[in-house]
């Protein structure tokens, strides 16, 4: 029996589960995938913005801005890549540069510190690719990027280490009541018991509201598509470009990642069914829309191409509540962007106010809040990289040539919390097959320490889970 | 261990392995070759399908028959390896910084150093191919090494996208090892591969080639349940209308070869924009003074036989450079002119002495035309050609009482006879 069951493992089930861990309380986490972060956290723009976007008195801009505040500090604790880029909103008219003027207007009520206009030739020197016809822009000083699945894995991996459970493969198909006490029923028939349930669902965060009698929140899902470069063309840009937002939408971004490649989209497009597919007009409207912000995109450094599905509300604006219904139950539904940004405020909201009211919160005295950092040797000095050979000879290994990954890496991957069971996972944490090759050289080797860590068959290794073995059999 | 060497190889496939055999026999005896794998002999390892060593050997060798030539050669000599050992950087000042399990990350200084770090794959990404992101999307190469080292079936039922020799052979692996081969598809209205490999590889198990067609869509959630393949126009664009169905659980990419060259930036060398690979004179020293390149880090080959021989090129003049000293290059551009995509060497420097053989692709395929060596209005080479492929390197050599009638820039050019 748990005393919270966090059903989830986005960002926001992550950081909520962190954050739970901080009390003397037992606490899971159920994930309906083979590793966490597998939904809107893991493919997304990696922005931390700086909350002049969001409408005053929303929860969005609430959250964004203490979010925002929070991220420098939280990412640092949990040795996650976090840098404080800026971000420009490029005004390519006069009518638009009217607008910047709004949105600075916009930010400040929202309590959001240093911005600034600038003119063209300020926004020039800052950005020497952008195309010649951009007028000024709106620098928001604020503004950083983070890695968002390094940021959820690390949440959740600090969260374990802090004695957090995690059911992975649990995918949510029932929740009963029985006096206080909630017994979620995984489609598969398995159960975990609790006191309290906190719904993380993200894109599934209606249907799991709905299993509470809530059936007014409503959740829909809307595709967005990027192209990556290669970090040889890491310094195209340095900060975060938006395009000024018109009735039209916000249009695309162009950004450096937290890991110094270049992320261009993403595209906005409603959808019926979720579904992560690219397709060639969303791929060719965002280079269409990159040449308009910026000269010269070295498109031919091009490494993949991927989508991801924001989720929702209805009401356009965070569901973060109590069950209306259902005492006990607390849904964070319809975390859209700026989820990312926002969701260390929204994990000590919801844990300090919601949770708070309803047990007594005892701080748990031996909470550890530091986590090293998944992918850092290539980054040490010699003399640290030796000093680590020395102890574990595999730290000398090249696994990744791409990425300059060793084996020592994907090793700990595997066996830390919360542990890599697939190569998509052993990626994410580790970064081994995210470079130019795209796995091409790396993912056998990868493969192969995953099968011998786990002490499995080779032919069991999945790229992400059941149904995406690598190999279909041995060869005569 | 040592950190001073004479030459200082970068990779132990086959052109590092001739480059030092090379170096070794012209005098330069203090060599280290640094390879990342387990063994020598690069991906040649990988490649068990014979057709190796034809023009050199005058037989057909498997790729790790033809390999072991080279690396019982090495091993017969007195040449230093580490195997299972990374190069991170590389400077202009010849430093060598590598990692490995017994060392860790340490530092060689070289008087010469010989690039041969080959080549990779370009991937799917690379393409923006719409669709799914499933398991069964492989490159050919890496499928290569499923099946050959590893032991594994990457799939049963493949589509295959690309007629590079590499994606030929490995059509005819696939269906040697069980699987179905639905199709090969090339957006060019020709294959890149050589003749033989099409009739051998796919002629003779009624695989179709469908020239002019590429993959518009892979479908498959956890794993690839099939592919969606269109006619393009001549501008590549897909034709609508023209889509093809395959159910298939695994696609392989056989879209190009790309020279490794991380190191080479690295170290400041210039690189070909069109090779991808370092601009070089004709010794194969890039314009950083006793730094080589050789092999597919240079130009992607079609045979594994024009590799050795440009090494040992490099080899030569890599010991030449530790014996007699730096040279000062006295060198003219050579360019690609019409309808030629590129030529090596880019540079020549008529004190290096001796006849130069010019490698260049043609950019498509050209009937009953003119190739053209040129120096202003000075002809100094002329062939006729049937026909000429893309696909497959050509070679003119120039003598060097040719060379020593140039007094600028060098072009080759291309044109069709009418
Ligand atoms: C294209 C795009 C761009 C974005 N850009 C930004 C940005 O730049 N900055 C920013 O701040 N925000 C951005 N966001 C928003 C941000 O990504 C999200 O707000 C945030 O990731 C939401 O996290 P989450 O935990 O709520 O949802 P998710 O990450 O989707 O997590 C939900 C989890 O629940 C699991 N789950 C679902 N159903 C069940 C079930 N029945 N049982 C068990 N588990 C289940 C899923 O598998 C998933 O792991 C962007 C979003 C998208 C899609």
């Amino acid at each position: 029996m748990f005393d919270v069951i966090v059903i989830g493992g986005g960002v926001v089930g992550g950081t909520i589960l962190r954050e739970l861990t901080k009390y003397k309380l037992s606490v899971c986490l159920l994930e309906k995938e083979n590793d966490v972060c597998m939904g809107q956290s893991k493919a997304n723009s990696g922005i931390v913005h700086a909350g002049f976007d969001a409408a005053p008195d929303t929860l969005k801009a609430k959250f964004n801005v203490l979010g925002n505040m929070m991220m420098p500090a939280y990412t640092a604790e949990l040795g996650v890549k976090f840098v404080n880029n800026g971000s420009l909103v490029v005004a390519f008219s006069e009518g638009e540069m009217q607008t910047l003027a709004q949105l600075k207007e916009r930010g400040e009520k929202n309590g959001v510190s240093d911005m600034e206009i600038i003119d063209q030739e300020q926004l020039r020197a800052l950005e020497p690719n952008i195309s010649e016809e951009a007028m000024g822009a709106l620098h928001a000083k604020t503004g950083g990027i983070v890695c968002p699945y390094g940021l959820t894995i690390a949440a959740i991996g600090n969260a374990m280490d802090n004695g957090a459970k995690l059911y992975t493969d649990f995918e949510v198909g029932a929740i009963d009541k029985n006096g206080a006490v909630f017994t979620v029923r995984s489609t598969k028939g398995e159960t975990v018991e609790g006191k309290l349930v906190i719904n993380c669902a993200g894109l599934a965060s209606g249907k799991i509201a709905a299993m509470v009698g809530d059936n007014d929140i409503e959740v829909k899902a809307r595709k967005g598509e990027y192209i990556l470069l290669d970090r040889e063309s890491g310094d195209f840009v340095s900060h975060t470009l938006f395009f000024t937002p018109t009735e039209k939408g916000k249009g695309i971004l162009v950004t450096q990642t937290a890991d110094r490649n270049i992320l261009l989209g993403p595209t906005s497009e409603e959808m019926e069914v979720a579904s992560t597919d690219t397709t060639a007009s969303g791929l060719a409207f965002v280079i269409e829309k990159v040449r308009k912000m910026t000269k010269n995109a070295p498109l031919f450094n091009t490494i993949t191409s991927f989508a991801g599905v924001r989720a929702y509300s209805s009401r356009h604006d965070f569901i973060i509540e109590e069950s209306k219904r259902t005492a006990g139950v607390i849904h964070c539904a319809g975390i859209e962007s700026p989820g990312l940004t926002s969701a260390p405020a929204i994990a000590k909201y919801v844990v300090e106010e919601l949770v708070g009211n309803i047990v007594k919160l005892e701080r748990n005295e031996s909470f550890n809040g530091r986590r090293k950092a998944d992918h850092y040797f290539k980054d040490l000095s010699n003399e640290e990289k030796n000093e680590i050979i020395k102890n574990d000879p595999s730290y000398g290994r090249i696994v990744c040539r791409c990425e300059q990954i060793t084996e020592g890496e994907i090793v700990r991957a595997v066996r830390e919390n919360p542990p890599a069971k697939n190569v998509d996972a052993v990626k994410r944490r580790t970064r081994a097959g995210m470079g130019r090759c795209q796995g091409g050289f790396c993912q056998p080797h990868v493969a192969e320490i995953i099968a011998r860590e786990l002490g499995i068959p080779f032919e069991q290794v999945t790229k992400n889970g059941e149904g995406s073995a690598l190999v279909t059999g041995v060869s005569k | 261990m040592k950190n001073y060497y004479d030459i200082v190889v970068i990779g132990g496939g086959p052109a590092g392995l001739a480059a030092a055999i090379a170096a070794y026999d012209n005098g330069a005896k203090d060599i280290l070759i640094l390879e990342r794998e387990e063994r020598l002999g690069g991906i040649l390892n990988q490649c068990i399908h014979n057709g190796f060593g034809l023009t050199r050997f005058k037989e057909s060798l498997s790729g790790p028959e033809y390999a072991a030539r080279f690396v019982d050669g090495v091993l017969a000599r007195n040449i230093e390896v580490f195997t299972q050992t990374t190069v991170l950087s590389l400077t202009k000042d010849k430093k060598i910084t590598a990692i490995n399990t017994e060392y860790g990350v340490f530092t060689v200084e070289a008087k010469a150093v010989i690039l041969a770090m080959g080549c990779r794959e370009r991937s799917r990404g690379a393409l923006n191919v719409a669709g799914s992101r499933p398991a069964g999307v492989y490159s050919a190469g890496t499928a290569q090494k499923y099946v050959n080292i590893k032991g594994y079936m990457p799939g049963k039922s493949v589509v295959i996208l690309g007629s590079g020799d590499i994606g030929l052979i490995m059509a005819r692996r696939m269906t040697l090892e069980g699987a179905k081969v639905h199709a090969v598809c090339e957006i060019m209205p020709y294959s890149s591969g050589l003749k033989r490999n099409i009739a051998q590889c796919l002629d003779d198990f009624n695989i179709p080639l469908y020239l002019n067609h590429t993959i518009t869509r892979i479908e498959g959630d956890k794993r690839v349940t099939g592919v969606v393949i269109s006619e393009v126009d001549k501008d590549k664009k897909p034709i609508s209308g023209t889509e093809m169905h395959f159910d298939c659980d695994t696609v392989l990419f056989s879209v190009g070869l790309i020279p490794e060259n991380e190191l080479t930036k690295g170290a400041e060398i210039e690189l070909s924009p069109r090779t991808r690979g370092a601009v070089v004179y004709q010794n194969r020293e890039t314009l950083v003074s006793g730094v080589f390149a050789c092999g597919n880090v240079l130009q992607v080959h079609d045979l594994v036989d024009f590799v050795s021989e440009e090494s040992e090129l490099a080899g030569v003049y890599a010991a030449k450079y530790v014996l007699e000293g730096a040279i000062e290059h006295d060198g003219v551009e050579v360019v690609n002119g019409s309808n030629i995509g590129y030529v090596v060497p880019q540079r020549l420097d008529k004190n290096i002495g001796g006849n130069v053989k010019l490698f260049f692709r043609v950019t498509n395929t050209f009937r009953d035309c003119t190739i053209t060596v040129k120096c202003g209005d000075t002809v100094l080479l002329q062939r006729k050609k049937k026909i000429v492929v893309p696909g497959e390197m050509e070679t003119l050599l120039l003598t060097e009482a040719k060379i020593a009638q140039t007094n600028g820039k060098i072009e080759v050019v291309l044109e069709e006879n009418v």
